[in-house]
């Protein structure tokens, strides 16, 4: 078939134009290699576009005593222990340069306004300083058009529109990737001597979500057909604050910016409950009463003290969103919800509406426009919505390189940096800092190969038939049914609460799904063709959806995003594990793995400083 | 709302024609939404792009009664009870399939316009006030519906002598940053072709994103170029200096 399909050679081949995509595809073209980049949307429109609060590094220009040092500490407290200790250290030391490399590149952030004209940075959860470099509500725009700037004249191909089905191995190292155009829906092949696996999240596989179309799973699923492990597939995200009326905008997400600016929390009595649901491992860091929460509201934002002297701590509608979202489902369930079932968020008591317009311009407009609803004179109604995978590929802290000799991934398809939870922030840093290194990584990977790696013809083909044979299964089901039954699928069995019954049953639903889809019919040619794409992402997502509800089962106990109402709490045995998916013999395979622990050194170092404090490092693993 | 009247667009580069959907349209739906349900129930091949639902991507932008809009911005209660609602794809671009345009020339253009630049030794301390117009340059989503309804672009075809606006908009965000050191103006003049603007504002009645592109784009870098080359005190500066 060798004339059917257009075929590229590069040493680095770059999967996903998000922000870690990029940043990997700029370092690999400045190490001298031929890099070769795939999105399967336009250039500049990726899931990162959409991020609005912030990037978080210990910049400290707002708050002086910030450091690399808190910020990991927050970044593991955050992830209740459940992260890989050194991807996080890595994380809060380089973000600060990455973040002021953007600048570099012609990011414009917002200012400080202490006359030093410094990157200012802002409140966000579970961060215990101002740590957040923003641009307004806006940020991921600005990541994202400054990279792709940086990237259109660094040398790099760009094929934009363009899917990637199916990885390409020489033997048990990667050889490059196979897809299709989505435009002609010609196969093409793209042959390297290492990839690079940056394709973002997994929102789509539940109805109320915050995530783009193209965040359908895919580099889990490559990633885990050729052979790599997954890890953390249990821990996603369940964002507090999702729009939630009317139908058609369920899940879009509001930003915790407006938290940062004072929003507070109310239930249907107008009852700002945050206060009843301070975990152990934050008491004593958040406000217990309206009082104090407000006092410091006045100060901090209102008049822009400097926290240093404000005695008062933070309203904790400022916790980490794991705690927070936890919250709002307990108020939902015990009948202290709004109109549409969500709970609400005021701003519109808090600041003025200048203020508001100023300071939250586009969920002004979000709201406005979609809902009807002017934030500055009423309340948001809202509820969580999935958001973010802290899951993915399992990867060398180091290198980003996966169990696959070539094959390395960043950004929100790697695992180990959040956790059980990510903070808010830090996931903009994590596709800087590690698409840097993954993309330093895979050129020196790549420079190490003597040739280009061999790739089987036969292969190919066989690929090729399987993508095309929704065009041949005759009059069966289309795509669009079988994503919307997935969807009610882990909405129930593998949501924000989970349960052994409940995992049970999804995943044999699942087994229909799975048997459903390879009845799969697509109508018209492969011009364009929506409904066919939807069915070759299905494959993915279903993947994805196995690994999800496989881990949730093995973990018998709750921690961060990962909460069973069968086995609440933290438990000893699982705080030091991790849970691994992967393929054995075309089965899943659930292995629990152990979790490498902080360096008794650095822990020591961080205890005797005050910023890790034993009792809830034991709570944390359980042993309190 | 009830069921509503969509005529939509079905088509290639080889012709194509505007097709009945008859939706059942629910309370808050945008035009997106309309849409995916024809996608989900009635055409599963009807091309269209989208990615965030949100007005932050700029990938969905299409013609909507005639007027250039993203139609996941687009709220369908917008519409007369009753009134049929038509969705074509933009016209100035060469069409790919149903809804979706080659948008390629964009790409082009934006590669041709010289990075930022900063200067040598610059200082990179700046107040808010200093770069508040270049943010409001760079809250530009790249919808491209102001390429689409500029006349220059959409009825005299030039594509190839004149940048447009969005790319107006982009020059400006790098000649108005603080310390960029770069020369842009014998671009704009040459290649970018800003001469062929009469400042008729049309691309900023289309922005979603508000951005006043003629008022604070163009026109001050129409200045620049006038002041460049057409000021006589200065061409004469420039024979004697040299510069
Ligand atoms: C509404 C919203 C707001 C957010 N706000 C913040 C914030 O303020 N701060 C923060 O830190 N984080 C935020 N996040 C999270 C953050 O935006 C994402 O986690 C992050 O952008 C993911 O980036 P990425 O580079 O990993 O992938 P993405 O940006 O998702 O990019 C994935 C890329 O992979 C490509 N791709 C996928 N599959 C394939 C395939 N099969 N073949 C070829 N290409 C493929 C896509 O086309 C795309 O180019 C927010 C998320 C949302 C939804
Ligand atoms: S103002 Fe200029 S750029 Fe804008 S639409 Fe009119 S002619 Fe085109
Ligand atoms: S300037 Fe406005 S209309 Fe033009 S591409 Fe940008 S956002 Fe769209
Ligand atoms: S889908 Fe992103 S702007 Fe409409």
């Amino acid at each position: 078939m060798s004339d059917n399909y257009q075929s590229f050679d590069y040493d680095v081949l770059v999967i996903g134009a998000g922000g870690a995509g990029l940043r990997a595809a700029i370092e690999a073209s400045a190490a001298g290699c031929k890099t070769g980049l795939v999105c399967k949307s336009l250039l500049g429109k990726a899931h990162t576009v959409m991020a609005e609060g912030g990037i978080a590094a210990a910049l400290a220009t707002v708050d002086s005593r910030d450091s690399w040092q808190q910020h990991f500490c927050d970044g593991m407290i955050g992830g209740n222990l459940g992260n890989h200790w050194r991807m996080v250290q890595i994380h809060a030391q380089q973000a600060p340069d990455r973040v002021r490399e953007l600048e570099k590149w012609g990011a414009v952030f917002d200012r400080t306004s202490d006359g030093k004209g410094n990157i200012n940075v802002r409140h966000f959860g579970g961060h215990t300083y101002k740590r957040l470099a923003h641009v307004g509500d806006r940020t991921g725009l600005e990541l994202i058009r400054t990279l792709q700037d940086k990237g259109v004249h660094s040398g790099i191909d760009v094929h934009m529109e363009c899917t990637i089905y199916s990885l390409i191995k020489d033997g048990e190292k990667i050889a490059g990737a196979f897809g299709y155009f989505r435009e002609s829906g010609r196969p093409v092949l793209f042959r390297a001597k290492s990839v690079i696996v940056s394709t973002g999240g997994i929102g789509k596989i539940y109805f109320v979500n915050s995530n783009s179309w193209e965040c359908t799973g895919d580099g889990f699923a490559l990633g885990y057909l050729a052979g790599a492990e997954l890890a953390d597939m249990e821990y996603i995200q369940f964002h507090p604050t999702g729009m939630c009326w009317p139908p058609s905008v369920r899940g879009i997400l509001i930003t915790e910016g407006v938290r940062g600016e004072g929003g507070v929390l109310k239930n249907n009595k107008g009852e700002r409950f945050m206060f009843k649901y301070i975990p152990p491992k934050y008491q004593g860091k958040y406000a217990d009463t309206e009082e104090e929460a407000n006092a410091w509201f006045q100060k901090v934002v209102v008049e822009g003290q400097k926290e240093e002297g404000v005695k008062e701590r933070k309203p904790p509608e400022l916790m980490s969103r794991d705690v927070v979202a936890r919250a709002l489902w307990t108020e939902i369930k015990e009948g202290r919800g709004g109109e549409h079932g969500g709970v609400y968020l005021d701003i519109a008591s808090r600041r003025t509406p200048e203020d508001i317009k100023k300071k939250l311009p586009s969920m002004y407009h979000q709201f406005k426009q979609l809902a009807d609803v002017d934030i500055t004179k009423v309340p948001m109604e809202i509820a969580p919505t999935c958001h973010y995978m802290m899951g993915g590929l399992k990867v060398d802290p180091e290198t980003q390189m996966s169990n696959v000799p070539g094959l390395f991934a960043a950004g929100e398809c790697s695992a180990g940096m959040h956790g059980s939870n990510r903070l808010g922030g830090n996931s903009l840093s994590d596709l800087v800092v590690f698409g840097k290194l993954a993309g330093e990584n895979a050129a020196a990977y790549a420079k190490k190969q003597k040739d280009l790696p061999k790739v089987n013809e036969g292969q190919l083909s066989a690929l090729n038939k399987e993508m095309n044979k929704p065009f041949e299964n005759g009059q069966g089901e289309v795509s669009y049914k079988i994503l919307a039954d997935l969807q009610q699928v882990m909405e129930k069995g593998a949501g924000m609460y989970r349960e052994e019954g409940l995992l049970d049953q999804c995943l044999k639903d699942l087994e229909g799904l799975k048997a459903r889809l390879e009845k799969v019919s697509a109508e018209g040619n492969r011009m364009f063709n929506p409904g066919w794409h939807v069915a070759l992402d299905l494959r993915n997502m279903l993947v994805v959806a196995e690994a999800v509800a496989r881990a949730a089962k093995e973990r018998k106990e709750s921690r961060g995003g990962h909460t069973r109402t069968d086995f609440t709490g933290y438990s000893k045995e699982f705080a030091k594990k991790r849970i691994l998916i992967r393929d054995k013999g075309g089965k899943m395979e659930v292995v629990r793995e152990d979790l490498p622990q902080i360096p008794a050194e650095l822990e020591k170092e961080l205890v005797d400083a005050h910023l890790l404090k034993p009792e809830i490092l034991k709570q944390l693993r359980g042993e309190a | 709302m009830g069921k509503v009247h969509m005529k939509v667009y079905r088509g290639n580069s080889e012709g194509g024609e505007l097709k009945d959907y008859n939706v059942d349209v629910e309370e808050g739906m945008v035009v997106l939404d309309v849409i995916h349900k024809i996608q989900a129930t009635q055409s599963s091949d009807l091309a269209c792009r989208w990615n965030c639902k949100a007005g932050k991507c700029g990938s969905c932008s299409a013609e909507v009664n005639g007027k250039p809009r993203l139609m996941c911005m687009t709220r369908m209660n917008t519409f007369q009870e009753g009134e049929t609602v038509t969705v074509a794809p933009m016209k100035t671009f060469p069409l790919l399939k149903d809804l979706a345009t080659d948008v390629s020339y964009n790409y082009e253009v934006n590669k041709k316009i010289p990075p930022f630049t900063p200067k040598e030794g610059a200082d990179w301390h700046w107040e808010q006030e200093d770069v508040d117009r270049v943010q409001e340059f760079r809250k530009c989503i790249e919808c491209f519906l102001c390429q689409d309804t500029c006349h220059v672009l959409r009825d005299h075809d030039k594509m190839g002598k004149f940048a447009g606006p969005r790319f107006f908009v982009r020059i400006a965000s790098l000649e108005m940053h603080p310390i960029d050191g770069e020369d842009r103006v014998p671009l704009l003049k040459g290649e970018h072709g800003l001469g062929y603007c009469n400042i008729t504002k049309c691309c900023t009645e289309v922005c979603p994103e508000d951005i006043h592109i003629t008022d604070n784009a163009i026109i001050p870098l129409k200045e620049r170029v006038v002041d460049r080359y057409y000021d006589p005190l200065r061409i004469l500066w420039s024979k004697i200096t040299g510069k």
